[in-house]
């Protein structure tokens, strides 16, 4: 076995062991942080493939950015396991089934003859100065750049579905107003009152009769 | 390749839409309360400019730009177009409806748009990739539109079964995409057909067309994956449920064309077998559960369904005379499911939906102008003549016909006839029934207007379909 493979291996099974963990767990903590172990071993299955740029930004945006932010949202929440997994048991022969249904599909399309190595073009090696972030960048701002705009105009529709469905303007909501704060003179906050002292109650009065 | 500034000429009326939509966004920000109606009346202007823009550029002739991602042909043109003014008579009828209920926000029409422009996009594509981010931008608008009454339950209930839905339609079509992918080695459509064009159906093709062909009839409602039809139907907004029954369906036919017939047309024997399938199903169920209905937005989505078995016939014939059937279909389709709904919105009121059949017993008493529309758009809706209805039903069955498949045209005529039933129940309920309720129709004149031409365009469709019907097959190249 060449090095290659078994690094492939190696990472690959590491992959599935992660993938299983994140759907099994019983803490949405532990099952987020195997998400990111998944993240990091499919980003070192695609250096494998030489997509370092792919690899770099799966690393730098999902595990750096969209996890941690997952993360704290998950401790945030107070997420009750024990409805979740309500129903779990009675719909899992159904998710079996379905389940065993896809793999079969799968493992027939996959090692169909349209599939097989012999009919793929033979990966390309590319020499060590071989840019992959500039042939992506050069695609996608031609070629591709009408896709690219309008997965750039789904984003924008995300945002304002999101801030229609959950804005609410609510009359008891406390605001500071910044402008108004400055302007504040001791007047207004403090009221000074002339008293005439009072004697101090004697200690032994009334006290522990 | 960069693309040529002559390319950008034909996206123009993609990139107006898009700019009139974040226009109105931005201004409805400095907009009171009360000047509201600004973002609608703007709303409405842009798709009148957009459709002589789109109308302007149509030369009759197929253009590929941006690396055969954007086809403009004049399928392209004259379906954008019928679009536009389902989409206008959407936003026409939404807008007191919306106002009465404390809606009325500039994001409906915002999202509105953004769903229409998602619609363009699907009507353009020429590319794998092009119609599945078509798909998402109106999708994800829709799902929006959908949960617009947040604080009603029924709407985010709805809301959320059709999020999950099209979640699940959307992983099967892209399951099939890529596997089409990985057999084609290519997203373009006339590339991958190019690709399969000799190749005799091995497995893999067949997954392919099955991965698709369930991910669409998830998305157009076919039996046996209508689940969601009814509630989301019944639980949005009824002028969400017109948008989605009417417009979205003629986006939805283009998606199917584009997908089946011009990408893998060549597996043609196949996926038309599955389709009968799909469509004898639809019928069946359709017609035959939409009579046990006593909701009226649930009874129209039921006969969605029904008209969906239809669109499937005339598209499964795989003949130009069939696609240019399927095309008028749809096109009609989209008209009438815009008034049926658009009748609902007349007769509600501020706290009042008037969606059960009961609340409209008696409308003659009540209006008998509106009695009448309403009885051209059920009379239509069942294939009576001389209203349109009855010509798209016969174009369809003339075209199963036209490739021998008798017995399909037999089932589809049994089952509209049983489903003549519950829209001659409404004429029923209409004229012969007691009022129950006698507070006159207080609509606003926009409303009584645009329904009554909508009606009678349905009428005057019937009378002459001749135009539409020529349009159609000239689309189709006879």
């Amino acid at each position: 076995m060449s090095f290659e493979k078994l690094v492939f291996y190696t990472f690959a099974a590491i992959l599935v062991y992660a993938a299983t963990r994140v759907i099994t767990v019983r803490n949405p903590v532990h099952a987020a942080l195997h998400l990111v172990l998944a993240f990091f071993t499919s980003a070192a299955l695609w250096l494998l493939l030489e997509a370092e740029f792919l690899a770099i930004t799966l690393v730098l945006v999902y595990v750096g950015a969209v996890m941690v932010l997952f993360l704290f949202v998950v401790m945030m929440l107070d997420i009750n396991l024990v409805s979740l997994k309500e129903g779990f048991m009675r719909y899992l022969p159904v998710g079996l089934g379905v389940a065993a249904l896809m793999l079969i599909e799968m493992i027939l399309v996959v090692r169909s003859k349209a599939f097989d190595a012999a009919s793929m073009p033979v990966p390309v090696r590319h020499a060590a100065d071989y840019s992959n972030t500039r042939e992506l960048g050069g695609v996608l701002y031609t070629d591709y750049v009408y896709p690219f705009e309008i997965a750039s105009v789904i984003l924008v529709v995300a945002i304002i579905a999101a801030i229609a469905l959950t804005l609410r303007k609510r009359g008891e909501s406390k605001t500071q107003n910044p402008a108004e704060q400055v302007k504040v003179r001791r007047e207004d906050r403090v009221r000074l009152v002339k008293m005439a002292t009072e004697q101090p109650e004697r200690a032994d009065s009334g006290e522990h009769s | 390749m960069i693309p040529a500034p002559g390319e950008f000429v034909l996206l123009i009326p993609e990139i107006f839409v898009l700019s009139m939509a974040c226009l109105i966004l931005v201004l409805d920000l400095f907009l009171r309360d009360n000047e509201r109606v600004i973002s609608y009346w703007l709303a409405q202007i842009s798709l009148g400019f957009v459709a002589v823009i789109t109308l302007a550029l149509n030369d009759g002739q197929t253009h590929l730009v941006f690396h055969g991602t954007y086809i403009a042909d004049p399928m392209a043109a004259a379906l954008k177009v019928s679009i536009y003014l389902v989409t206008a008579l959407a936003f026409l009828y939404s807008r007191h409806y919306l106002y009465e209920r404390g809606l009325f926000k500039g994001e409906y029409y915002v999202l509105g748009l953004f769903a229409m422009l998602g619609m363009m996009v699907m009507v353009s594509a020429h590319s794998l990739l092009t119609i599945y981010l078509g798909l998402e931008l109106l999708s994800l608008s829709l799902y929006a539109m959908v949960a617009f009454n947040r604080d009603a339950y029924p709407c985010t209930e709805a809301a959320m079964k059709y999020f999950v839905l099209g979640a699940l339609a959307s992983g099967m079509l892209l399951y099939g995409m890529s596997m089409l992918y990985g057999l084609s080695g290519s997203l373009d459509i006339e590339l991958i057909a190019q690709a399969l064009g000799g190749k005799a159906p091995s497995a893999p093709l067949i997954f392919t067309t099955t991965f698709i062909v369930v991910g669409l009839a998830f998305k157009l409602g076919a039996v046996p994956f209508h689940m969601w039809v009814p509630d989301v139907y019944q639980g949005a907004p009824t002028p969400v449920t017109q948008f989605i029954g009417s417009a979205s369906k003629i986006a939805a036919f283009a998606m199917v064309m584009r997908l089946l017939s011009e990408s893998i047309g060549s597996l043609q024997p196949q996926w038309g077998d599955m389709l009968a399938v799909l469509a004898v199903l639809s019928l069946a169920i359709g017609n035959v559960v939409a009579i046990a209905q006593t909701n009226l937005k649930r009874m129209l989505a039921y006969s969605t369904i029904s008209h969906i078995g239809f669109l499937l016939l005339g598209i499964l014939s795989g003949t130009q005379q069939g696609y240019a059937a399927a095309m008028f279909y749809v096109i009609t389709y989209a008209l009438m499911a815009a008034g049926a709904f658009g009748m609902i919105i007349l007769l509600s009121r501020a706290g009042f939906e008037a969606d059960e059949i009961s609340d409209f017993k008696g409308l003659n008493q009540r209006n008998s102008w509106f009695a009448f529309m309403m009885l051209i758009l059920m009379f239509s809706m069942a294939g009576v003549p001389p209203t349109v209805g009855f010509y798209a039903k016969l174009a369809v069955l003339q075209a199963v016909i036209g490739v021998d498949m008798l017995w399909l045209a037999a089932v589809a005529v049994f089952f509209s006839v049983i489903g003549a039933f519950y829209y001659i129940r409404m004429v029923k309920v209409m004229y012969f029934d007691q009022a129950e309720d006698d507070t006159p129709l207080a609509a606003h004149f926009d409303l009584r207007f645009g329904l009554s031409a909508n009606a009678l365009a349905i009428l005057l469709l019937g009378l002459f379909p001749g135009s539409l019907m020529s349009l159609c097959r000239q689309v189709f190249g006879n």
